[in-house]
């Protein structure tokens, strides 16, 4: 029967209202991580704070198992739930620039916004630049429209790629998250700064 | 918050967002609905000459409106609900303390460029592509979170100094 507002044709206002409070949720969330600071964030690629990987994953493999099981007793359709498109070039291309915008500063689009939120001036900055970033996007689409539309694949799923049940799929993901955090609390070991993170606490 | 239990909680709003609103969080989208209807309401003519603008404009649709834009507005409200029990309020620019606030401060506005753009690019950021994406298998979801995270690892050794 989920997804709710399909089934049960919300209203416009309705769909405003969950999409807020649902919001609200994604940026408690973020905030209680620990995300609305960016020197722990930068943490992840320096590796004295991991925070990153264990909050990524473990979020990604609650809602992977989580919508699999619904699915699985019929009650979440997963063919209503979007699933991205792939666009080859256009994702590898946009992920690379993205890396140097989170090393340049410091958070994501979201993490950002959570950040500004408690008064952080550093991401106030960043919000900013992320609204021109984005005026900077749709004015120069037409130039770059080629290269953001090439080698499109549509929705593709990773696990029909491989020939896996996503089942299957979800177990493999599952021990892979495992694997990360045991690596992720070795690497907070090694790389230890404690100069930097008595600094956040 | 212990990471492990935020990661919870994060995942059972992304879980919920995919229950209810058939659909994964996200971030740089709610962005660029902002800038359109920003642009919408100041210049009409050039939304109206524009392929890409105009189609966020058609059949009466409002981007002002859209769920993307409601839910970054929730992220702003949910992060100063979360900053104030935790007692996390305070205006400043958090940065090393090796490099000037002057400096921080341009990074991190170059950062927000850079990190929307390509965004805009990969059809979805950190939460929209590599999060909500991985959620649903989807397998743009997963090249896009590598390509971040590996480029990110070679950007971390080249601006070091801003941060170690």
């Amino acid at each position: 029967m989920a997804p709710l507002s399909s089934y049960f044709a919300f209203p416009e206002w309705l769909n405003m209202l969950t999409a807020f409070l649902i919001g609200i949720g994604f940026g408690f969330a973020l905030e209680q991580a620990g995300f609305s600071s960016s020197r722990k964030l930068a943490g992840m690629f320096y590796g004295y704070d991991t925070t990153v990987i264990k909050v990524f994953f473990t979020a990604a493999i609650v809602a992977l198992i989580g919508s699999q099981f619904l699915s699985y007793f019929g009650l979440l359709n997963l063919n209503q739930v979007y699933v991205n498109e792939f666009y080859v070039t256009a994702s590898i291309v946009g992920g690379v620039i993205m890396g140097a915008g989170f090393i340049m500063g410091g958070f994501c689009p979201g993490t950002g916004l959570c950040a500004m939120s408690i008064g952080k001036i550093d991401a106030m900055a960043f919000v900013a630049g992320g609204f021109a970033g984005a005026f900077l996007f749709t004015e120069t689409y037409p130039l770059i429209e080629g290269m953001a539309n090439a080698r499109y694949k549509g929705p593709v799923k990773i696990n029909e790629s491989l020939g896996l049940s996503p089942g299957l799929f979800t177990l493999i993901m599952v021990a892979a998250a495992v694997a990360m955090f045991w690596i992720a609390e070795l690497a907070e070991k090694k790389f230890a700064r404690p100069e930097i993170t008595n600094d956040l606490k | 918050m212990n990471p492990y239990l935020a990661g919870i909680l994060l995942g059972i709003v992304l879980l919920t967002a995919m229950v209810v609103s058939g659909r994964g969080l996200g971030a740089s989208g709610g962005y660029k609905y902002c800038v359109v209807s920003i642009v919408g309401a100041v210049d009409p003519p050039h939304v109206e000459n524009s392929e890409y603008y105009s189609k966020y404009f058609e059949n009466g649709k409002k981007p002002l409106t859209n769920w993307l834009t409601l839910e970054i507005f929730g992220v702003v409200a949910g992060g100063l609900i979360s900053g104030a029990v935790s007692g996390r309020l305070k205006l400043k620019v958090e940065k090393s303390p090796k490099i000037s606030v002057t400096r921080r401060l341009i990074f991190a506005f170059l950062g927000g460029v850079l990190f929307v753009y390509g965004g805009q690019l990969a059809r979805g950021c950190t939460s929209g592509a590599a999060l909500s994406g991985m959620a649903v298998l989807s397998l743009a979801g997963f090249v896009t979170m590598i390509a971040i995270f590996g480029s990110a690892y070679v950007f971390a050794w080249i601006f070091r100094k801003n941060w170690i």
